[in-house]
């Protein structure tokens, strides 16, 4: 099972609206949220390896996320579901829905991404491992799966190095960026994408309260650091470092 | 909204009080502040990142209590240098085989029983990757809507955090009763003092361990790789020296950066297109997903300048760029720039770097 996001495209402008309540996603480009797609790609990978026999992508949102599912399905997930909210859903609320479905759905491994790149909280892998009781792999940057001893090897990014764990299945594991190159969908599989099957649900059907915990009072514009001054020279950069920033 | 006892309002932003006058008014109130900070260590000594979280913890006015969890034999000196911390009231350790290695399942488990029968207001860690591993996993098990990466306290129960990689930051405040948690970024707090505490250390209780127990067993540590420099950390650095993907190989990364560095006493950071490259280890990039830094100087070489490398250096106090290219976005950041070619302005920048000049 691996869960996906529709977010603002990594390479759209963030623009906060002017009565600041929060970013302008009108007329934007949205895309599935790049930790999503390597989470996706790992899983489909672990499918060819034999490691799995279905690979299934869920998504929680509004009617669009379900483009992002097949998106999904046309990079080789087998079939998706959409938790369908127009609602705020954070990273709690997320992470109780798909405990939700990981208990239908009885996966042997959840694969999600580190992080969003909208609300950066990095947060709903470990809180879905919590909330089910399994282990956790986060900012995974390699996954070896031994479906036969019920167990992954995860090499985790960590501060200062790298760090491999074991952890018995059924597992989390969070996508760190170098777990893998995503690939293309390409033209035909998108198209045999629109047959794959793609169920609906809703937070009252999986039977999970999703009222923000947290309230959003404002968004701003972080201070904008005014413009500086270039030099001509690697030695008049040193002059104005040393006596005018005085920072060495 | 109701405001419980729990909730008494502060007006104002919190503007460092002095600890106890705040503690001694609390303690009139119906129920007091109180925070727990789960301690980041290795090898035997506090991280600074703790002395960060500690600054946050201060803040919020309450009591602060320090949680110092690891292998057997790991806590004793940690316990003691976070006891002389300025701020701190209480130490409490937990020592256990299941404990090292800082695993998510047992420090989750210990975390939620140790907030459990001791019930503090708030609940913090340091925004590194053991807090962000941690401390959510906790905050599920509490049932808690964790506050992730937050840069500033307005009042107990309101933060501000960035969102969009750091091209907005967002006011958020907790809805209804409970432990508010919170990961904290250590380079929007100044570290605590480290002398002059003198708060008492005691073990957590045998039910508190248990939960420990309980919750290990499905994860096992199997080994790590550790990148060894003699440089300063990176996330802690007064200086720090970047290179991206112009350098073009890892031999001119170290060989046009290092010398640099060396003279700067500086660590070495990367963009992920160098680190992608194999130009440097990952644990040195820079960005939304690496580490957030916010240095006195940074001096970015050969970076672009993508709104990913931003969000982690952008705090710096002085912003250096050298690039070939006039319209990186990097030059509108930086209060300093240099157009040149890499490979004749490094060579320059470090021999007018050189004490004799």
């Amino acid at each position: 099972m691996v869960a996906v996001k529709r977010v603002l495209d990594y390479t759209a402008r963030v623009r906060v609206k002017s009565d600041k309540t929060g970013v302008d996603l009108t007329n934007v480009k949205m895309s599935m949220n790049p930790f999503c797609e390597i989470a996706v790609e790992e899983a489909i990978r672990v499918r060819e390896a034999k490691g799995t026999d279905e690979v299934v992508a869920v998504s929680i949102g509004p009617r669009q996320a379900a483009d992002t599912l097949r998106t999904a399905l046309a990079m080789g997930a087998d079939r998706a579901l959409h938790v369908h909210t127009d609602a705020e859903v954070q990273p709690l609320a997320v992470a109780k829905l798909l405990a939700a479905v990981a208990r239908q759905e009885q996966p042997q491994l959840v694969l999600l991404g580190k992080q969003a790149i909208d609300d950066d909280s990095n947060q709903t892998g470990q809180m879905l491992a919590g909330l089910l009781g399994w282990p956790q792999a986060t900012f995974a940057s390699r996954l070896e799966l031994d479906a036969a001893a019920g167990t992954a090897l995860v090499t985790r990014e960590v501060d200062g190095g790298l760090e491999t764990l074991r952890v018995t299945l059924p597992a989390v594991v969070t996508s760190d960026l170098r777990l893998n190159e995503p690939r293309y969908a390409t033209l035909p599989n998108i198209m045999k994408a629109k047959k794959k099957l793609l169920a609906a649900t809703s937070p009252e059907e999986l039977g999970v309260d999703v009222a923000p915990r947290l309230q959003t009072l404002s968004v701003e514009e972080p201070a904008k650091r005014k413009g500086g001054v270039m030099v001509a020279s690697a030695a008049e950069l040193v002059d104005k470092l040393r006596n005018e920033a005085k920072v060495i | 909204m109701p405001v419980g006892a729990c909730n008494w309002p502060l007006a104002k932003p919190l503007v460092k009080p002095a600890g106890r006058v705040l503690a001694s008014f609390a303690a009139f109130s119906q129920c007091a502040l109180s925070t727990l900070v789960l301690a980041e260590h290795k090898d035997g000594a506090l991280l600074p990142n703790t002395l960060h979280t500690l600054t946050a913890a201060k803040q919020l006015g309450g009591a602060v209590t320090v949680l110092v969890a690891g292998g057997v034999g790991s806590t004793t000196a940690v316990a003691a240098a976070a006891s002389k911390a300025d701020g701190v009231t209480a130490v409490l350790t937990a020592e256990h085989s299941c404990l090292a290695h800082s695993l998510a399942e047992p420090a989750a488990g210990l975390l939620g029983a140790v907030q459990r029968s001791r019930k503090y207001t708030h609940v913090l860690a340091p925004s590194s990757t053991l807090g962000r591993n941690v401390l959510p996993r906790a905050a599920a098990l509490l049932d808690v809507q964790a506050v992730a990466d937050v840069v500033e306290v307005r009042d107990e129960r309101t933060f501000v955090r960035p969102i969009y990689a750091g091209n907005a930051l967002a006011t958020v405040q907790a809805v209804g009763e409970g432990v508010r948690m919170l990961t904290v970024r250590p380079t929007a707090f100044a570290p605590s003092a480290t002398g002059g505490g003198s708060a008492s250390v005691e073990p957590v209780s045998p039910e508190e361990m248990q939960a420990a127990r309980d919750a290990a067993g499905a994860s096992q540590w199997v080994g790590e790789e550790v990148c060894k420099s003699d440089r300063p950390e990176l996330g802690q650095a007064r200086v720090v020296v970047s290179g991206g993907r112009a350098l073009k190989s890892a031999d001119n990364f170290s060989a046009l950066l290092d010398p640099i560095a060396d003279k700067l006493g500086a660590a070495v950071g990367a963009s992920r297109a160098a680190v992608d490259a194999g130009y440097a280890p990952n644990d040195l990039q820079v960005g939304q997903t690496g580490k957030v830094v916010a240095p006195d100087l940074y001096i970015a070489i050969g970076i672009s300048g993508a709104i990913q490398h931003v969000a982690g250096m952008s705090s710096s106090k002085v912003i250096v760029a050298i690039n070939s290219d006039a319209d990186a976005p990097i030059f509108q950041i930086a209060d300093y720039g240099l157009v040149g070619d890499l490979f004749k302005v490094l060579p320059q920048l470090a021999a007018e770097l050189s004490p004799n000049k």
